[in-house]
């Protein structure tokens, strides 16, 4: 038997999350489908897999919309219940006999679903673009955490495909090893840019996922000039030690590019802009302003999760704006040409930025409704990442 | 017979102080037995036949030929005049530069001279209004003049409108109007409401570009500028005259037209404004009270309107012309026989109400940027002699300081507040590091030159000027303003005059003498 925190499909609760969601942030976990139950341990799907016992899980954006019943319905035929949440895992790992500390790459592919010939997403290794994610030996799940064969990690245990494990060195704190899962989002949408040198990004939120984004662009790209748009003054200080150039609040930033760029201006669009926008909020409001202040031919990358959305698009047809998509990880192509894989870059930008500052505090898994409020209003209470922590003993 | 000016000491039985708060006021209790309060002297009388003095002034000028001489068939003659910045509040129509302008241009007509050109010189000021032309010049010349493109608005941004004069020995280039520049004679019609308006900054400034500007707009001139109002320790007005000996070393010949106005600032539904308090009438009380109330509940959006439409009653005192240098003498001793108040030594905390109203704000918003520079550039600089507060010692305004600006009159200011105050306040840093982007800024020259917006590198200058009192004070505080604003500004915010004495008190002691600068009307303390 293991703890875990799990969540039903059952509509009147999905409901019941929407409307306190709406209440508060958050405060579905008190209302809505989660729930912390005693679990029997799950079968091993075939071979390749194996049980992982989490140390540390964060508290992903799209954790929280899918708690408070804001998650697309798009994910309905890619997720599968029960399921339990958590894909940003530090775990310990029993392979071939030796215990290793890893962090899991959580996106369920071919070679997870034992799917042989591999889709061409996954030979080419783009993980995140996988052509079969609802098929195969396990049941439907885009990554561990929404599919309910795998388990989750916000659990003291789940299971984990053997492709899926990166052994962590030895020198890396479980701390800054739970950010590899987000900062690999983060490198992914930093590539996506594909700049080639003296380009002036904005990143519009300095959330967790802004913040990674900085430090990407930063460790990772020939970017010049990088831009932040963040609200609160602690999101302010991690993005200049990150490496922005300029900071400002979110409706100061139209004006603040327009001046950095030498643009013009007619009503709220810029005649010139950035080059391009990394968008890590992704509702109508960030969309629009991303395009607004893009230069023409400029490119607006979309990593921040985005519902429903109202969009003008005549700016976006007359400046022939480019928006793109950012989702997950895989393999990088780097502007001299070398490939890399995310999640070794992840490692990497854990260790040399020291990615373990953005974990503002953990709970364990019997405070997650403490822990979801809290990651839910992160920024107005001074925090970044908020984290299940199973090294302590859950009640 | 007007009174001079007064400096009130405070004890427990003088009634409470008026202190300005932008479009509003309040009456503040200053502590007995070490709190004065200045206050400007009474009106002096106006001339009696204005159009007879400046007809005469024209006829009879100083240490220059009278301008009927100066005038033939054929010349270019060119007559530039004070923008929208002055007088503060706009006076009474007719303004009085209606009445110069129409006299020059009597004497112009009557000696056959066709090429007028008539140029609101406003520098890197915003481009003025038609209703602002109109009530400056009036409807007749602006009707005759206007349509036909003779009279317009100085451009700082149009080189093939400027003229390059040459370098004064210091190296400060001179670049003015060139339509000016080329005439065979430019007329200057000033009005001189403070020490420091007029002179050769009548034209080194208000005919300038941005060029020319630079050499004296800055950090350096302005913190050895001790005061603005005294020539002789003014670095600002020393640059202006070399500037000037340039001009006439290359042929600009210069008609200067000078005068100056009474106090008399409110109408007399505000006239308690520039009373002192312990003269008040019932009337004046019962007007305060009234005021305050109505104003308390109006919007500040109406408030200000309603401010901004006050029209000041404002006499002339004084015209005189001629030579630049020689008229500007005679205009200081009017300007400082109207407004100097001998005050004795100096003060550990110099209190002022900053009103609605700058230079740099009619029919607009006085913003945070502006709030500085009325109380830190103008206030703090009305003094000659030594500055009314010591060394070290505290500046307690009181003013809501809004976070607010006028998107068409100041999108720079906006810039300049969110963009460059948020990293640093030294003028010295934010002039090396932001001045020339601002300056240059093709969205700021595009604004400045079409539309009614005050020049990119302008909230350099308003931050420069108070660039000498921030050097100058321990601490600078805020009453009643909007603390983010305030802290923006790196000054620091107090709800009540109390408050801000008690935080004044870590810089000064528990005991500061305090005196307070009873503006407007405005004056010059004679400070010994």
């Amino acid at each position: 038997m293991s703890r875990e925190l799990r969540i039903e499909r059952s509509l009147p609760k999905f409901a019941a999350a929407k409307v306190a969601g709406l209440l508060s942030p958050g405060r579905g976990s008190s209302y809505g489908p989660l729930s912390l139950v005693n679990a029997d341990p799950l079968d091993l799907p075939a071979d390749g897999w194996l049980t992982i016992k989490p140390r540390l899980a964060g508290i992903c954006g799209s954790d929280l919309s899918t708690i408070d019943g804001n998650a697309s319905r798009y994910f309905e035929p890619i997720v599968s219940f029960p399921f339990v949440p958590g894909h940003e895992v530090v775990a310990d790992a029993d392979i071939d006999g030796i215990s290793h500390r890893v962090v899991l790459e959580p996106v369920l592919g071919c070679a997870t679903r034992g799917i042989n010939p591999m889709c061409a997403s996954c030979t080419a290794g783009n993980l995140g673009n996988c052509e079969r994610i609802a098929f195969g030996t396990i049941e439907p799940g885009l990554q561990s955490g929404f599919c309910c064969d795998t388990g989750g990690g916000w659990s003291q245990s789940m299971l984990a495909h053997v492709s899926q494990l990166h052994v962590l060195p030895a020198d890396l704190s479980d701390e800054d090893a739970a950010l590899i899962e987000p900062a690999a989002c983060a490198i992914h949408a930093a590539l996506r840019g594909a700049f080639t040198g003296g380009e002036t990004v904005a990143v519009l939120g300095a959330g967790t996922l802004g913040l990674l984004t900085v430090a990407a662009l930063r460790a990772f790209t020939p970017v010049e000039n990088i831009i932040v748009a963040a609200r609160y003054p602690h999101q302010v200080a991690l993005a200049k030690k990150f490496g922005a150039d300029n900071t400002c609040p979110t409706p100061e930033l139209a004006r603040l590019i327009r001046s950095f760029t030498g643009s013009m201006a007619y009503g709220n669009q810029l005649t010139g802009g950035v080059d391009a926008v990394i968008d890590c909020v992704g509702d109508s409001a960030s969309l629009t302003q991303s395009l607004a202040i893009t230069k023409p031919r400029g490119q607006v990358v979309v990593v921040g999760m985005p519902a429903k959305v109202s969009l003008e698009l005549t700016t976006l047809w007359h400046r022939e704006t480019s928006l793109v998509g950012a989702y997950a990880y895989g393999t990088e192509t780097m502007h001299d040409g070398v490939q890399r894989r995310t999640f070794e870059m992840a490692i990497e930008l854990a260790s040399t930025a020291h990615l373990g500052r953005l974990l503002t505090a953990t709970y364990p898994l019997n405070e997650y409704k403490d822990a979801i409020e809290h990651a839910a209003n992160a920024g107005k209470r001074g925090a970044v990442k908020i984290a299940f922590d199973m090294r302590q003993v859950a009640k | 017979m007007p009174r001079p000016g007064f400096v009130l000491e405070v004890d427990k039985s003088t009634p409470p102080t008026l202190f300005w708060r932008g479009e509003g006021f309040s009456l503040e209790k200053l502590p007995a037995d070490r709190s004065r309060v200045i206050y400007a002297p009474e009106p002096l009388p106006a001339l009696d036949d204005i159009d007879g003095a400046i007809r005469h002034a024209l006829l009879n000028p100083i240490d220059q030929d009278p301008l009927p001489t100066l005038l033939f068939p054929g010349m270019k003659l060119t007559i530039a005049f004070d923008d929208v910045s002055l007088p503060l509040p706009k006076m009474k129509r007719p303004d009085i530069r209606q009445r110069v302008i129409e006299a020059v241009l009597d004497l112009a007509a009557e000696a056959g001279v066709d090429d007028v050109h008539i140029i609101a010189a406003l520098a890197l000021h915003r481009r003025m209004h038609e209703f602002e032309l109109r009530h400056a010049v009036g409807d007749r010349v602006y009707d005759a003049f206007a349509p036909r493109g003779m009279l317009y608005q100085h451009d700082a941004e149009d080189p093939t409108l400027l003229s390059y004069l040459g370098t004064t020995p210091q190296g400060e280039e001179v670049e003015i109007n060139k339509r000016a520049a080329d005439s065979d004679l430019l007329v200057y019609v000033n009005i001189n409401l403070v020490a420091m308006d007029g002179g050769w900054k009548s034209t080194a400034t208000g005919l300038a570009s941005y060029r020319s500007l630079r050499h004296h707009h800055n950090p350096d001139t302005m913190q050895a500028s001790r005061s603005f109002m005294d020539q002789h320790k003014s670095e600002l007005h020393k640059s202006n005259w070399r500037m000037g000996k340039v001009m006439v070393d290359s042929g600009v010949k210069v008609f200067q037209i000078e005068t100056t106005l009474n106090n008399d600032t409110f109408p007399s539904p505000f006239g308690f404004l520039s009373k002192r308090e312990w003269e008040w009438s019932a009337k004046d009380r019962a007007s305060f009270i009234g005021t305050k109330k109505a104003l308390d509940r109006t919007p500040s959006r109406i408030a200000r309107k309603i401010f901004h439409n006050i029209e000041a009653p404002h006499q002339m005192t004084s015209v005189q012309c001629g030579e630049v240098g020689a008229v500007h003498k005679i205009t200081t001793e009017h300007v400082y026989k109207q407004q100097l108040v001998e005050v004795q030594g100096q003060t550990d905390i110099l209190t002022m109400g900053i009103p609605y109203i700058s230079p740099y704000n009619v029919h607009s918003i006085l913003n945070p940027i502006l709030v500085m520079c009325m109380g830190l550039g103008y206030y703090f600089n009305l003094y000659r002699g030594k500055p009314l507060v010591r060394e070290g010692g505290v500046i307690i305004m009181t003013h809501p300081t809004p976070w607010e600006f006028h998107p068409v009159h100041h999108p720079s200011y906006i810039d300049f507040f969110e963009q460059v105050l948020s990293e640093t306040t030294d003028p010295h840093v934010l002039s090396a590091k932001y001045e020339e982007k601002f300056a240059n800024d093709e969205w700021y020259r595009h604004l400045y030159r079409t539309s009614y917006a005050y020049h990119g590198v302008h909230p350099f200058y308003m931050w420069y000027w108070g660039s000498h009192a921030m050097q100058h004070c321990g601490r600078i505080i805020i009453v009643g303003g909007e603390a983010r604003s305030v802290r923006r500004l790196g000054f620091t915010p107090a709800s009540t005059l109390n408050d801000a004495l008690e935080l004044a008190s870590d810089v000064v002691g528990r005991s500061p003498t305090i005196t307070h600068l009873h503006a407007p009307p405005i004056m010059i303390a004679d400070v010994t």
